[in-house]
């Protein structure tokens, strides 16, 4: 190796490169369509939109980093959502009585049953019945949207309890400036502890840790991206006035469910059982993993992240419409896979697949902005989508020769 | 030939008078049996067959077109002396429905359109729907910045009502009265891409937009969510379809007018001139048909064209009184002041 020393630089960062190519293609975009709409792009308001927008996708792409990276595939997220949407709703409309403050939590809670409930189920058929998960989500796919027309009849449901549609993040669904810039101040801290306690940690057994200015440029970005992303959520405003929306609560838990499932891929049992059985399904078995439980854990955690994106979607929606999430399970995929998850399984990062679902939703946001039409838009995305997945692979191989 | 038709009106009173309805054997044929909208149908279409002691015979295709065309051949063989189709693909039924026609059984499309010579097309006026949501919209609002969130864009059903809308706001448009500000198709009419596409219109036009001529209810959700989101709720949105969430929006002030198509009429409809055609009646002697020549091919055919309804604040009653909907549906959540439906006690 006689590497120069930038690349050595580049190195002593351990930048996931996947991540980085992401995130350089979803900058040239967004200065692309910052040029092309005059300016409208990067606006506040319209990041927040942005963020709002990638929530949905980007909350069930966390889980399916875990799918894909255990070798296995789950096309039903898209009607999940319609079914545990459907549920959230009909319950706090119809069941539950209207005005009741515990009414929209109850059936909150039970909609993200729901979506563990359909997880389990179909891990059960892919673990214990080897159904391929293919042909189990396929089925899932269609018996979950049927089951969500079947709810009402094809009906739509609505109003829904005003405090329940802020969970969606419309005019009120926000945190404010206030609570922003401190979530934002407890991140930059948690962040500064654990990177200050894994050098520790590093040293004490001896393992090479990066060197000082490494770990100083990592921080600093990171602190840099935080405050710069409070301060965008921030600098929206409420209609009419100058009072701050902040975060929005439906991204709220979109980072909420990011930074879980990466702690849970890269820190948990679960998560490093799961990616060992993408890259070598028999090795693990034969190392003695339960390989079934792992499958069928997986699924769930899918099934309630899918959940979660139902009561989101329906909140944000102000109704339970049957058709809540139709093609989702592509753009999901999509976002995973363009994150750098790849479909051979056996390795995926849950900061590419966010990026990557905001990378899908700026292409569709950029576009409308610029009034394109959607059959075009259609093409678009799809041509992208082709290229993003080419050129991770190709420098992936040149990677890992 | 006067005298065979003497002779075919003197059957036809004859039949009449001897209540001849009771051998008629009516073979209905659905697409699909999916979609909440075809129970309404059935229901209004069998009790009115049962009120002219018509007997009734039905299949569902699935979706299917090769199961249509077997569901067809199976009605004629039990016996249908009539058909009504709900064409799946009207184009791959053309053979079977020649083959019914040759046996001398009369055709009724229904809600969609068979382009073949001797079928009755029974339908409600779609480019209507499209001029009532226009019409009532610009009522509301006159002039000012429009924006247009239009269907699926591979269904024929939204062009059809967008041409209908562009019948009743072109001149304005080219007088400068109204300026499109945003004209955007949703693919598959979901309520969450008219969402994302509202929120993106609003924004690029910095929320200068006087009103949405949004095709149905559905996506009319769509649009006053992402309206909310910028305290924008109260300016003018069309829909179709008479949703229950939709009522709920107009009472509340959200959504100006859905566009109803009361389903059972067409039903009832459809079932009295089935019954009229099995018994000799010609076409033309149908009540309300009229010669229409308005689809993609532009053959001559017999079509009765229901007037779909505007509700609006005003007219909410309608739906109430005509058991769509009920009274706490509609007035759910509603704050003074309420529309004259609400107001009862």
């Amino acid at each position: 190796m006689n590497d120069r020393a930038p690349v050595r630089g580049l190195r002593a960062l351990e930048l996931d490169p996947s991540v980085v190519g992401i995130g350089c293609a979803l900058l040239g975009v967004a200065v692309y369509f910052e040029l092309a709409s005059d300016g409208v792009f990067l606006t506040p308001r319209n990041l927040s939109n942005l963020a709002i927008q990638s929530s949905v996708v980007g909350i069930m792409a966390a889980g399916m980093v875990l799918v894909i990276g255990s070798r296995q595939i789950d096309l039903a997220v898209g009607s999940i959502v319609g079914v545990t949407g459907m549920t959230a709703a009909v319950m706090q409309v119809e069941w539950l009585p209207a005005d009741a403050a515990w009414g929209w939590p109850l059936a909150s809670a039970s909609a993200l049953a729901v979506g563990v409930a359909i997880g389990l189920w179909q891990g059960y058929w892919i673990a214990f019945r080897g159904v391929p998960a293919f042909i189990v989500t396929l089925a899932g796919l269609l018996i979950f949207r049927g089951l969500a027309y079947l709810w009402t009849d094809g009906r739509t449901v609505a109003p829904l309890h005003p405090a329940f549609e802020r969970l969606g993040g419309g005019i009120d669904g926000s945190i404010g400036a206030g609570w922003s810039s401190l979530l934002g101040l407890a991140a930059v801290l948690v962040l500064a502890a654990a990177t200050w306690r894994r050098r520790r940690h590093r040293q004490q057994h001896g393992i090479p840790a990066r060197p000082p200015w490494a770990e100083f440029v990592r921080l600093a970005a990171a602190t840099a991206g935080i405050a710069g992303f409070v301060a965008v959520m921030n600098a929206y405003t409420l209609p009419r006035s100058e009072v701050p929306r902040g975060i929005p609560i439906p991204v709220l838990f979109l980072l909420g469910t990011a930074l879980s499932v990466h702690l849970l891929a890269s820190r948990t049992r679960l998560g490093r059982h799961a990616f060992a059985l993408g890259s070598n399904p028999e090795a693990t078995l034969l190392a003695g993993v339960r390989v079934r439980r792992v499958t069928l854990r997986v699924f769930a955690l899918m099934g309630g992240l899918a959940g979660l994106a139902g009561v989101l979607t329906s909140a944000r929606l102000g109704a339970g419409a049957s058709s809540m999430g139709t093609l989702a399970e592509l753009s999901v995929i999509a976002a995973a896979v363009i994150g750098g998850t790849s479909l051979r399984g056996g390795s995926g990062s849950v900061a590419g697949a966010l990026l990557g679902a905001v990378f899908m939703q700026s292409l569709e946001n950029g576009m409308v902005l610029l009034g394109v039409s959607s059959a075009l838009r259609q093409v678009c995305i799809g041509l992208v989508l082709l290229l993003a997945v080419w050129i991770d692979s190709a420098t992936r191989a040149r990677r890992q020769p | 030939m006067p005298a065979l038709r003497a002779i075919a009106l003197a059957n036809v009173l004859i039949a009449i008078a001897l209540g001849a309805a009771a051998d008629v054997t009516v073979g209905v044929s659905w697409s699909n049996f999916q979609e909440e909208r075809w129970k309404t149908d059935e229901a209004a279409m069998v009790s009115e067959l049962e009120r002219l002691g018509a007997r009734y015979l039905s299949a569902d295709a699935q979706s299917s077109v090769e199961k249509q065309t077997a569901d067809l051949e199976s009605l004629l063989a039990r016996g249908a002396d009539v058909l009504i189709v709900l064409p799946q693909d009207a184009d791959g039924l053309v053979p079977a429905l020649r083959a019914a026609r040759r046996e001398g059984v009369p055709i009724v499309a229904y809600d969609r359109l068979i382009e073949l010579p001797g079928v009755l097309y029974t339908s409600f006026d779609n480019r209507e729907v499209g001029r009532i949501q226009a019409r009532e919209v610009r009522k509301a609002s006159p002039q000012g910045r429009y924006v247009f969130v239009k269907g699926s864009p591979q269904d024929p059903n939204s062009h059809f009502v967008h041409a209908g809308q562009l019948d009743v706001l072109q001149p304005g448009i080219e007088s400068g009265e109204i300026e499109v500000v945003g004209d955007q198709f949703v693919d598959g009419w979901l309520p969450e891409g008219a969402q994302r596409v509202s929120e993106q219109i609003l924004t690029a036009n910095d929320d200068r937009v006087d009103a949405v001529v949004c095709s149905n209810d559905g996506m009319a959700g769509g649009v006053v969510a992402a309206l909310a989101a910028r305290g924008l709720v109260g300016i003018p949105v069309s829909g179709q379809d008479g949703d229950h969430a939709a009522l709920n929006r107009i009472a509340r002030g959200a959504q100006t007018v859905s566009v109803w198509k009361d389903a059972r009429e067409l039903g009832r409809r459809a079932a009295t001139a089935a019954v009229a055609l099995a018994n000799g009646a010609s076409a033309a002697s149908i009540e309300r048909a009229i010669s229409w020549n308005g689809g993609p091919r532009g053959l001559e055919i017999h079509a009765i064209l229901l007037e779909p309804i505007a509700i609006t604040r005003a007219n909410l009653d309608i739906v109430i009184d005509a058991g769509w909907v009920t009274r706490d549906v509609v007035c759910r959540g509603v704050t003074a002041p309420p529309p004259p439906a609400c107001r009862h006690p």
